[in-house]
Order: C-alpha cells, then structure tokens, then sequence
C-alpha cells in the first residue's frame, strides 16, 4: 500500500512521518510516535479509552485515519502535566480515587478537561452526560464524579480569589 | 510514627497512570523482530471443518506464517480440567468448531493490519451441524452432542446431601419453589487479552507476556498443554492491568496458543485482542438454570433447601470450571441458618463461549434464586420480606458458624448489618410512601438481600466436582497459598515484591502501608514491585488476583514477610546494643531501649550491616536482608469423604436495600436509592475499599439491568460490540450509600477479608426483588435477567391481558 505524509504536532513536537492512509490514528499515537498513553478500548468508539484532543477539540482516536490528522496539533495524555506538575483535574483524581486500573483514565482526562475548558460550571447531570461516553469498570464512575466536581468547585475559588 | 493500616491515603499507583506511563501489556515493548498474530475465527456455532486453505494467504507479502489446528495440535495434549468427563479442549478448532468465535487459524505478518488482510484469503469449508444453546435443551435425549467421546452434553454431575432434608420437607408447613435463570453475561475490561509470546529453540522455552493475572495453578496446566516441564514455561505479568474483574484468567488458551504459534513461526510473536474478539470469544460468566425449593414453617423460618443448579459452561469445560458451582458450595445456605441441604449440580455444555471467572463468580449465580425465594416465601406467606429475612439470619452468638455444607463463616454480626440497611433506607417509611403511591398509579418498588461475601478461595474446593471416591485416588488439595518478599538493599531501602498481579486494586499502595507500619518507615519510602515472574518471583498455585484475595490472603503474607525482616533486624540491632531483644521498642525508623531511649540503633543501619559488615552479625546470622514469606491458612482444608468443604477462608456480609420506581408507560425502571451495607472485616484502606465497593455495585447493576451476551436459537452471537453489549455508563449510576460495620476475622493477623464482589452478587437480586415487590399487585414476578424496558414493559402488559394470572418469563 502506498505512503503518504502526515506533519503533525502531538504535545508541541513536531512529528514527520510516512504512513499508509489506513492507519488509524490511534495506532499512529502510539506505535508510529511511541506515545503509549493513549489507550484503545474498543476500536468503535464507544468506550472512549483513546480520547485526544486534535485542534481543540476532545476526539476519539480510533475513528480517525492518522493522514486526517495532517498539519493537527494534538495534545495527549502525556501532554497534560507536561510542565512537570499535574493538572487539577488529576490532582482530583488521585484525591476522590478516579482511577483504579487507569486504562480508561487518560480519555476521560482528555474530555473532562475539553468539557471544563468550555463549560467552567457545568451542573452534575452534565458531567455525567460528558461522561457517558467513556467506560469503566472499576469505579462505577463515583470518584470520576467526584474529581470532577471537585475541580469545578477548586476552579470556583480561584476565580473568586483573583477577582 | 502514625498507624497507617486503616488509614484512606492515597495511591502510589496514581501518578504513572495518570500521566500515561502506566506500563501495560501493550506498552511494555516486544523483543525485536516481532511479529502481529490475526485470529481467524469461526462464523459457525457447530460444524466439522472439512478444510482450511492457506495458500492464498500464505502468498502474501510480509506474512510470516498461517497456522491451522492440525499444525498446533502436535505440539500439545488437551488442557487439563477438574473433572471426569473427557472433553478435549485445545486454545484452536482442531477438526470441529463448538462456537461463534473458536479460533480456526492464526496469521502471523509483519503488522497487523497485514496479518488481517491475509486473514480474509483463508478458505475454510464447513459442514455445519445443528447447534443448542439452551441449557436444559443441552440435556435433552435427542440435543446434539458437542464432544461425541463423551456421549452427552453433561460435563460434570454431583449431588450433595448435608443434613436431614427429607424430614425437613416432610415436617414443613409450607413449600415453596421456583424456577429462575441467571442469564450469560461478562466484565469487558476496557484494557482486552494481551500477549508476546517467545520461543526460544536453543533453550526449549516459552517466554509468555500477559495479562493474565492466575489463579497460578493454570501455570501448571499449560505447562502440561504443551508437553514441556513447568520451569519451561516462563510468564511475566506487567504491573498494570487495564482492568479484569476475573475475565482474563481467560487469557490462558490464548497464551498456550501463542506461544505455539511462535514456536511454528520462528519468531516472538504479539497479538492484543480486539473487542469483537473479547465480546465472542474470551471468557464470559456462566448462564444458571436453578430450581430452588424451601422447606417453610409458617413464620418463614426456613428448615431445608433443595437446589437443581445446571450450569453451561459454554462447548469446553475449561479450568478453572466447573468452579462456579462450587466456588460458594460452603455458602450454599447464604446468610442463613437452614441445617439441611441438598445439592444437585450439573455443568453442561452447549455451543456458546466458554466460561470461567467473572467478578462475584458464582455468588450471582447463587444469590439470585436463594433471596428471590425468601422474597417469594414472604409473598406466599403474607409475611413482610425484612421478617422472613430476620427470622432466618444467622445470630451473632452462633459465629464462628459451621455451614450446613461445610462452611466456617469465621465472623459476623448480620442483624446489625441488616438493620442498618433497614434504618438508612427507611423501609418502614418507603412502604407508607409506596402504599400512597398505588393510589396514584405509581410503582414503587422495595427490593432486600443479604448475603454472604467469600473471599479468598480454598484450592481444594474444585475437587468437590470429583467424588469421594474419585479424590481418594489423587493426592489431596488444599490451602490458599500466597507469598511475598520483603528486602532491604546495602542503603537501607526497602522493595517489596508481591505476587498478586492487581489490575486496579491499589494492592502496591495497600503493600506499602502495610510494611510502613511494620516496618516504622514513611510509605513513600518503600518501593512495591507488581511484575510477577514465574521464574523469579515468589509464588505458589494460588498466586494471582481473584476471589477477593488480597485482604485476606495478599496482605497477610506481606504483613509476614515484613515481620520476618522486622525480626532480623531486631535480633541485629540486640546484638550491636548488647540488649535482650525484649528490651527493644521500634518507633521512627530505629529500635529504641525502652528503659534508657537514649540509647538508640536505626533500622537503616541494622540493614546496612546485614550488608557492608556481615561478620559483625550475630553468631550463624545469614548476611543481607531478603525474606519471603508464604502464607496459607488451616481453615482452607480439602473436602472430606462426606464432601463437607470450606470454600472460602473469610466471609464478609452484605445487607442491601433498593429503592425502585418502575414507569408503567415504558416498563422502564428508575432506582431511586441503593442502600448497601457491608462488613469485610478490618478495612485496611477504607479509601480502596470504597472504590471497589463502587466499581462491583456498578458491575451488579449492569447484571441486573443492561448486560447480556445474546445467542439466537443457531447460536450466533447478537451482542458483539459495544453498540449491542450495553455496559452502565456515570448517568446510569444510582444514589449510592454505603456503609460499614467491622467485625475483625479471626482468621487474618490484620482482621481483613476480601471485598469488592458483593454486590456483584447481590445487586441482580437486589434489583429483581424492588422490581417483583414493584409489580406484585399485577402478579408479575421476576424470574430471569436483565431488566431491560422492554422485558418489563411486556410483563406487565401481559399480565393486564391475561387478566392478573400469574406470569412467569
């Protein structure tokens, strides 16, 4: 099959490769560019696992060809704490225990944090809407629940203090 | 420095995975020159194969090689299976397929993407045969037969006797029976089977990736699968696991299968499973038919129990079935007191994925007839459901309790548990609002269910599949073993290395807490190593993460392991101090005199001696600081010649109340509150706990409302996506409330037992008796799972039709 190439940005490096257009860009995350964080669950998009965000937006990885992606930027899990320090949607997750095996974490990372980006006050019943489209089957979704809420309210305060 | 066991702290294991350096199957990197493996899979339930070609597929550029059956079958025998009948069970169709998804050919290419593109040339022709598919269809005179060498469907057949059952039938007031049918269903863990397997010709050894996290003792039975000594068969399990709830001790026939394939290949070859394949063809749940009745006397106390229960382990029997009949063979009786019982157990097989373990493995199974009969004594009896449960409870006064079937419930205080759940639901109050609610048009709906939670699994329970006599002739099994390694390196570093492959459990962090507090050092400072490696870790058959084991089994050979090290170093620090080691107290990292805390000698430097300064050590002492420690327990002994078994080694309880209101437009059924109580024991991190708790409820949820792996009447498989299998998503959780009550086990030095399956267990029932109490002024009553819309939408409308006569599914 022949080649094509894709130029794309993942976490603000700059990647350059040559792929079949069938690959997925999920598998182009992780095999072609070595970022392991990104995880597959399903490969239909239901569970949500191989959530990224591509141009600012969180997408799943799997319903997208890695050509589709060309002249992207891409931030992935890797690319959250990227300056050292966790973010404080993770910080909230390891207080309210939002993970267990952590293999769909990093999806719901990537939504959650496009979700609260856009919606800085969303009510319960929206973030469990957002969070229907991910699955887990450690938490039964309480301390995702939780860390979520809890950020909400953290981003709340920081926002009254500065003002 | 502060106790630390029972303290919520958070976990070590959170960083990695939340910064996507989690190290999992597919993660870990593979040997070079590794190839993808593609599975061809069987589009029939039952066939012979008449032929399978290769040669297209063969051809095409950058495959390595394609591998049929007859290829493998050279380098293996059957896998081994704890029970008489003589099905032969290979991981690949050797000259017939027995279900929608049985491996039929393996592609072996330079990628994956090839390796399926080769997979669409194989030609196989098959000669289709009729198919069964249902259980007791399985059983009749002229079903067909899967395994023609053992001349019917049944795999396995036992009856059990305990107690004077006849009499107490005889001499009841009442009798009451049913028939239910806990449906087929599995766990799909988002992470899916993942393999690298390696042969290695000059040295005659498998090396196995996977996320296979035991029972160990399945180390053994592929060994034998494939002709080799045990120590031949090297499996490594990395540290995180994306996620099992039992499901991928299934790993097993595709690890054997792999590691062939490699072999014929001529290179370490990788496959990771994906969904449609996880969905049609790992393990799942076992489907139960049980005819249960109840020996009754007016006030509902309950005096005898009669259960038929006929299992279908799917077309082979494979280990670590028939376990799911046994698994609670001692908690037959549930959280009752009824002496006699009688047993009849079948496993039979039909042309459906093979079964095995499953979160709450056999307690579903078991729970769901018992407390839907309570309800129905209640029912028949006029009695309220919360009596007829009190009435039957075992009393705190009769613990240690000796089960009718041999069971040793080590401790327990069940009326105060279900009276905490009666009082936090507020079920005298929900019934005045219920009762108002009917006046309206409205269902509301009451569901109970106590039960008993075994945790850590006797190995010796399987062999009740074998008879008395059939035992006597092998050697007997028991026990519960674990083990864990405590070190210190020359610089006083501690590494703890755990042989309970967690795949979510925080079993590091528990570990960690653990030797902290032993130990007198700061949790942060102890590294817990997860790998488990046959060829170097410590381990034994019972090794590996299933039937709640950790809490009861896991962390005491790691509270063990640390004291031995504790001891060494006490006897080093009384040698350099001149001390009786009784005059010693360790606090702060450091053993202190206690008559003079002046005088002090550290841990580190205790440590360190053992490995700068070995000829300073006490007389005979062994230099360096490395104990392992293996832990099993008496209680966990082989069943005797009159198949009395303790099954497990602790038994936590769970005492649920749910709340239903059921839409009479849609039959859609809305839970209004899950009321659960729960009593492991001590909690050694109630954070964890919590979270497990959490994770089994949503897991008994799906059970009760969404999840179902459907075969039509061919046997083929309807529900092989995501889009068909329906897991619960966060809208679909309930308000949840949880609670605790202690009461320590005596049989674990820490008081812990095993938790996170109960309401696995008990959340179908739960959830079925809201929804019968909902719907028991139409007469409906719920005799199977799910409870989708759809089913109760048709219920309650054929029983408006046919006039309030009694409707069963």
């Amino acid at each position: 099959m022949s080649l094509t190439e894709v130029n794309v940005t993942i976490n603000g490096k700059s990647y350059s490769e040559w792929v079949e257009p069938r690959m997925l860009l999920s598998d182009f995350i992780r095999e072609t560019c070595g970022l392991t964080g990104t995880h597959v669950g399903c490969e239909h998009g239901v569970c949500g696992a191989c959530t990224i965000n591509m141009d600012g937006l969180a997408v799943r990885s799997c319903l997208i060809f890695a050509v589709q992606a060309d002249n992207c930027e891409i931030t992935t899990v890797e690319g959250l704490a990227c300056s050292g320090e966790l973010t404080a949607l993770q910080k909230n997750f390891i207080e309210c225990h939002g993970l267990q095996c952590g293999f769909c974490t990093a999806g719901i990372l990537m939504s959650i944090t496009d979700f609260l980006e856009k919606n800085p006050q969303p009510s319960v019943k929206e973030i469990k809407e957002t969070l229907s489209g991910h699955l887990c089957r450690c938490t039964g979704y309480e301390g995702i629940v939780k860390a979520v809420e809890k950020t909400v309210q953290d981003n709340n305060k920081e926002v009254l203090q500065r003002s | 420095m502060d106790k630390v066991i029972g303290k919520a702290v958070t976990r070590v294991e959170d960083m990695r995975l939340l910064t996507g350096q989690g190290k999992y199957i597919d993660d870990i990197g593979t040997p070079s020159q590794t190839f993808q493996a593609a599975i061809l899979r069987s589009s029939s339930p039952h066939a012979k194969i008449v032929s399978i070609d290769t040669a297209e597929a063969e051809k095409m550029a950058g495959v390595k090689a394609v591998i049929t059956g007859e290829q493998v079958k050279e380098y293996l025998e059957p896998f081994s299976v704890g029970v008489s009948a003589p099905v032969q069970y290979y991981p690949i169709a050797i000259d017939k397929v027995r279900y929608v998804g049985e491996p039929v050919a393996v592609v072996i290419a330079k990628s994956r993407y090839i390796a399926e593109d080769a997979m669409e040339l194989i030609k196989v022709k098959y000669e289709t045969l009729p198919p069964v598919v249902d259980i007791e269809g399985s059983l009749e005179k002229d079903a067909p037969v899967l395994h023609e060498n053992v001349g019917s469907n049944i795999a396995n057949h036992r009856t059990f006797n305990y107690g004077e059952v006849d009499q107490a039938f005889e001499e009841a007031d009442a009798i009451i029976k049913h028939k239910y049918l806990f449906p087929k269903y599995t766990a799909t863990p988002v992470e899916t089977y993942g393999i690298i397997a390696h042969y290695e010709s000059s040295e005659k050894q498998y090396t196995v990736h996977a996320n296979f996290h035991g029972p160990f003792v399945i180390q053994a039975i592929m060994a034998q699968a494939l002709k080799i000594p045990s120590n031949k068969l090297r499996i490594i399990v990395p540290k995180d696991i994306g996620g099992s709830y039992g499901i991928k001790a299934g790993t097993f026939p595709y690890m054997v299968l792999l590691s062939v394939a490699s072999r014929i290949a001529g290179c370490p070859v990788k496959w990771i499973e994906d969904r449609q394949e996880h969905l049609s063809a790992s393990s799942s749940g076992t489907d139960r038919v049980t005819y249960i009745e109840a020996a009754v006397k007016k006030d509902g106390k309950v005096t005898g129990l009669r259960m038929k229960m006929i299992d279908n382990v799917g077309a082979y029997i494979r280990a670590p079935e028939p376990a799911c009949l046994y698994r609670t063979h001692a908690n037959s009786t549930g959280a009752y007191d009824i002496p006699n019982l009688h047993i009849d157990a079948y496993a039979i097989m039909t042309n459906k994925l093979p079964t095995g373990l499953i979160r709450g493995y056999g307690g579903q199974e078991l729970y769901f007839p018992l407390e839907r009969i309570m309800q129905k004594i209640a029912f028949e009896l006029n009695l309220d459901p919360a009596d007829v449960i009190r009435r039957n409870l075992i009393q705190k006064d009769q613990f240690p309790y000796k089960t009718a079937s041999g069971g040793l419930y080590d401790s327990g205080d069940y009326i105060k548990g279900f009276e905490l759940a009666l009082e936090t639901g507020k079920y005298e109050e929900f019934r005045k609002k219920q009762e108002e609610a009917r006046k309206d048009g409205k269902i509301f709906g009451v569901g109970l269910a106590c039960i008993v939670e075994p945790s850590g699994s006797n190995m010796g329970y399987i062999t009740v599949a074998l008879t008395p006599e059939e035992r006597a002739k092998s050697l007997p099994k028991s026990g519960c073993s674990e083990a864990a390694t405590v070190s210190m390196d020359p610089m006083g570093s501690v590494n703890v290395r755990i042989s309970t492959t967690p795949s979510g459990q925080g079993h590091e962090t528990v570990a960690a807490q653990i030797v902290s507090e032993v130990l007198s050092i700061p949790s942060d400072k102890i590294k817990v190593v997860a790998e488990l490696d046959t060829s170097t870790s410590a381990w034994s058959i019972a090794s590996g993460s299933y039937s709640s084991r950790f809490a009861s089994l896991g962390s005491s050979a790691v509270f063990y392991a640390a004291n031995k090290v504790k001891e060494k170093l006490m006897k080093i620090a009384s040698h350099q101090l001149n001390v009786d080691e009784s005059e010693l107290e360790l606090r702060n990292g450091a053993f202190y005199v206690k008559s003079d805390p002046a005088k002090k000698y550290a841990l580190k430097r205790a440590a360190g001696s053992a490995h700068w300064n070995p000829l300073s050590l006490p007389e005979g002492m062994e230099p360096g600081i490395y104990e392992t420690y293996y832990y099993s327990i008496k209680a966990a002994e082989p069943p005797d010649e009159n198949d009395l078994i303790n099954s497990s080694v602790t038994y936590g309880f769970v005492a649920d109340l749910v709340t239903v209101e059921i839409d009479p437009e849609t039959g859609e059924i809305n839970i209004l509150d899950y009321i659960t109580i729960h009593d492991a024991g001590k909690l050694l991190n109630p954070l964890i706990v919590d979270g497990q708790i959490f994770g089994g409820l949503a897991h008994g949820l799906g059970g009760a409302l969404f999840e179902e792996l459907v075969y039509d009447n061919k046997g083929q498989l309807l529900t092989g996506s995501f889009m068909d299998y329906l897991c619960p998503t966060a809208p679909e959780i309930p308000n949840v409330t949880i609670k605790h009550i202690e009461t320590p086990s005596p049989m674990t030095p820490l008081g812990a037992k095993g938790l996170g399956e109960g309401n696995t267990m008990s959340a179908p029932v739960a959830v079925a008796n809201a929804v019968s109490d909902a719907l028991s002024p139409y007469n409906v009553a719920i005799d199977t799972l799910p409870l989708s819309p759809n089913r109760i939408w048709t219920l309650l409308n054929e029983a408006k039709e046919n006039n309030h006569k009694e409707v069963t599914i």
